[in-house]
C-alpha cells in the first residue's frame, strides 16, 4: 500500500473525516420530528411515540436521507431545532412539456410546493423525488406505498450530478496536467504523477493486456482508465464528510454499466457472436439450448456489475452510519467509544473497498472485452 | 409472504458467504504453496469472490 | 426490486452518461493519450538502450575474441618458426659436420696418395740411382775385369738380369 510510508497523516485524515460525520449525524439528535410527518402516517394507526424511538425514527430517517440523492446541497444543520442549515441550493431542471428551471430553494428543503410555469411541484419525503402536484402539494400513495404522482423527467444538478462533476473536473485537471507535465519534463512524471502513474502502469499491464490481450487493449485502455479513477475518487468522495453517496446511486453505476455493456457488444467480434449463438463443441440440440442462456449472460454481467458496485457503497454507507447512530443511541461511557472504535475500523476499511470496488469493475469490465476481442479458437477451452 | 423471502435471501447469503470463504481459503492454500503466483491468484480470487457476491446482493434485492 | 429500480433517477442517469463519454474523449485527448504516449516511449527508449548495451557487450566479445584469435595465431607463427630455425640450424651444423668429415677424408685420401706417388717417384728415383751408382760401380769394377771379352759379355748380362729382378 502506497499509504504506509504515512500512516500517521493518513490516519489524521481519516480521523478528520470521521469526526466531521459524527457532527453530521449529530445533527439528526435535534431535528424536529414532523418533519418525518409523511412516513409515520402512512403506517395508519398514529402510535403515540415515546422519545426514544422518536430519536430512532430520526437517525433512521437520515441515514435513508443521507442515501438518497437530494437537490440541495446540505452540509450540517444546527440549532435547537436544526432550523440553520449549511450548504446550498442546486437549480432544479425540469422537463415537464417544457423546460422548467428555477433553485431548489424554492422548496425549503422539502417543506414548500415550488411553483415554476403554472405547474407545482413536490419533493417527496419517501424517495427525495420532484413529483407534480396540485397547489396544495398534496402526494397521493396507493396501498403499497407507491406515488401515483406524474413525475416530471428531472435533469436537476442534483448534489450526485453536482459531486460527479466535481469529480470530473478533478480528474480533467489532474490527469490532463499530468499529460502536459510529461511533455514538458520530457517523459518523466512529476509531482503527483510519480503517484498516479504506476497506478497507470499496473491497469495497463496487469488488468488490460492480461485479460484483453496485447493486440486490442489500446482501444479500451481510455474507457478504463477512466473509469478506474472515476469510481475511485467517487467512492473516496462518498467517505468525505461531505455526506454524498455517489456511487451508492443506482442511476450512476447503471450508466457505468450500460457504458460497458454497449462497449462489449459494439465492439465484438465474430467469435464472441459465434459464441453465444451457436457455441462450438456441443450437441447440435444443447446449442438451442444455451444460445438463450449466454444472450441473458450478456445482460446480467453488466447487470451485476452494476448491482455490485451500488450495493457495495450503498452497504459500507448503511453500516458506517449506523454504527456512528449507535454512538449516539448507546449513549454511555462504554458503548460510544466501542461504536467509535468500530465505525473508525470500518471506515479504514471502507478505504480499501472503495479502491477494492474500482479495481473489480474495471477488472470485470476488462474481461468483458476481453472476450468480445477474442478472435483465435480456444479448443481447450470449450 | 415477507417471511420466506428474507429467509431465503438469508440463505442465499450463507450460502455466498461460504463460496467466498472457501474461494478464500483456497486462495491463501494456492498461495502458501507457491508464493511468487501470489498476484495472479489474488486476482482470479478477487474476481470469483465479486461474481460470489454479486449473487448475494441481487438476493437481498430480490427480497 | 420494484422499490430499488423506482429510485433510479433517469435525468441523472441521461446526465450521468453523458457526462462520462465526455469525460473519456476529454481525458482521451489530454491526458491518456500523452501519458500512455511518454510512458510506452520510456519503455521503449529502455528497450532500445539495454538492446544496444547488449550488442556493445556482444561486440567486445566478438573484437576480445578476435584479438585472442589473432594472438594465438601470433604465437603459433612465432613457435612455428622457431621451430624452423632450430631446424635449419641443425640441418646447417650436420651439413657442416658431413662437409668436414668428407673434405677431412678427401685430404687424408690425397695425403696418402700423394705419399704413394712420392714414394713411387722416390723409389724410381732411388732405382736411377742405384742403377747409376752400380753402373759406376760396374764400370769401373769392369775396366778392371773387362780384359778378358767373355768374361765381359757374361758379367753384363748377369748384372742386367739381377737388376730387373730388383
Amino acid at each position: 500500500m502506497v499509504f504506509s510510508k504515512k500512516p500517521f497523516e493518513y490516519l489524521f485524515v481519516v480521523l478528520v473525516a470521521f469526526f466531521s460525520l459524527t457532527s453530521n449525524a449529530n445533527s439528526t439528535n435535534t431535528i424536529e420530528v414532523t418533519k418525518k410527518g409523511n412516513t409515520v402516517e402512512n403506517n395508519s394507526e398514529m402510535k403515540v411515540l415515546s422519545k426514544d424511538e422518536k430519536k430512532d425514527e430520526e437517525r433512521k430517517e437520515f441515514i435513508q436521507h443521507h442515501l438518497l440523492d437530494s437537490h440541495d446541497f446540505h452540509i450540517f444543520s444546527y440549532g435547537k431545532n436544526a432550523e440553520h442549515n449549511v450548504g446550498f441550493p442546486l437549480p432544479v431542471i425540469l422537463w415537464d412539456n417544457g423546460l422548467h428551471v428555477f433553485s431548489s430553494s424554492k422548496f425549503e428543503h422539502g417543506e414548500k410546493v415550488a411553483e415554476d410555469g403554472g405547474n407545482y411541484y413536490k419533493i417527496s419525503h419517501h424517495d427525495g423525488k420532484i413529483y407534480k402536484t396540485d397547489s396544495n402539494g398534496k402526494i397521493t400513495e396507493n396501498t403499497k406505498g407507491k406515488i401515483q404522482n406524474e413525475k416530471p423527467l428531472d435533469f436537476s444538478i442534483t448534489k450526485s450530478f453536482f459531486m460527479i462533476f466535481i469529480v470530473s473536473v478533478l480528474m480533467f485537471l489532474l490527469f490532463a496536467g499530468l499529460g502536459k507535465s510529461y511533455k514538458k519534463n520530457g517523459s518523466i512524471a512529476k509531482g503527483v504523477g510519480r503517484f498516479f502513474e504506476p497506478i497507470i502502469i499496473y491497469i495497463r499491464d496487469e488488468i488490460a493486456i492480461p485479460n484483453i490481450g496485447e493486440a486490442h487493449y489500446r482501444k479500451y485502455m481510455s474507457f478504463l482508465l477512466t473509469i478506474f479513477f472515476f469510481i475511485w475518487f467517487s467512492n473516496i468522495f462518498g467517505l468525505t464528510p461531505l455526506g454524498v453517496n455517489i456511487t451508492g446511486n443506482l442511476a450512476i453505476t447503471g450508466a457505468l454499466a450500460l457504458m460497458t455493456y454497449f462497449i462489449t457488444t459494439f465492439t465484438a467480434k465474430k467469435y464472441y457472436w459465434k459464441h453465444i449463438f451457436w457455441m462450438p463443441g456441443v450437441p447440435v440440440l444443447m446449442k438451442f439450448v444455451l444460445a438463450p442462456i449466454e444472450l441473458l449472460g450478456t445482460i446480467i454481467k453488466p447487470f451485476s456489475l452494476m448491482i455490485r458496485l451500488y450495493a457495495n457503497m450503498l452497504a459500507g454507507h448503511v453500516v458506517l452510519m449506523s454504527l456512528i447512530a449507535l454512538m449516539y443511541k448507546a449513549d454511555s461511557v462504554v458503548g460510544s467509544p466501542l461504536a467509535f472504535l468500530l465505525s473508525f475500523v470500518l471506515t479504514l476499511l471502507e478505504v480499501l473497498v472503495a479502491l477494492l470496488q474500482a479495481y473489480i469493475f474495471t477488472m470485470l469490465a476488462a474481461l468483458y472485452f476481453g472476450a468480445a476481442s477474442e478472435e483465435h479458437h480456444h479448443e481447450e477451452a470449450h | 409472504m415477507e417471511i420466506p423471502r428474507i429467509v431465503g435471501a438469508g440463505l442465499v447469503v450463507i450460502g455466498a458467504g461460504i463460496g467466498i470463504g472457501r474461494i478464500g481459503g483456497s486462495a491463501m492454500d494456492a498461495i502458501a504453496r507457491q508464493p511468487e503466483a501470489t498476484g495472479k491468484i489474488q486476482t482470479a480470487m478477487l474476481i470469483a469472490a465479486a461474481l460470489i457476491e454479486g449473487i448475494g446482493f441481487a438476493a437481498i434485492f430480490a427480497s | 426490486m420494484e422499490e430499488l429500480f423506482g429510485h433510479i433517477s433517469l435525468g441523472l442517469f441521461i446526465l450521468q452518461t453523458i457526462l462520462f463519454i465526455a469525460l473519456i474523449f476529454l481525458l482521451k485527448k489530454f491526458a491518456w493519450k500523452p501519458i500512455l504516449d511518454a510512458v510506452n516511449e520510456r519503455e521503449q527508449g529502455i528497450k532500445d538502450a539495454l538492446k544496444s548495451a547488449e550488442n556493445a557487450k556482444k561486440e567486445m566479445q566478438n573484437l576480445k575474441s578476435d584479438n585472442e584469435k589473432l594472438l594465438a595465431d601470433a604465437r603459433a607463427e612465432r613457435d612455428a618458426m622457431l621451430k624452423e630455425a632450430r631446424e635449419i640450424k641443425e640441418k646447417m651444423i650436420n651439413d657442416a659436420k658431413a662437409e668436414a668429415t668428407a673434405a677431412g677424408e678427401k685430404m687424408i685420401e690425397q695425403a696418402k696418395a700423394a705419399i704413394e706417388s712420392e714414394k713411387n717417384a722416390a723409389m724410381a728415383d732411388l732405382k736411377m740411382q742405384v742403377s747409376s751408382l752400380s753402373l759406376e760401380i760396374a764400370e769401373k769394377v769392369l775396366r778392371d775385369e773387362l780384359s778378358n771379352k767373355d768374361s765381359q759379355t757374361k758379367l753384363v748380362e748377369k748384372m742386367v738380369d739381377d737388376a730387373k729382378l730388383n
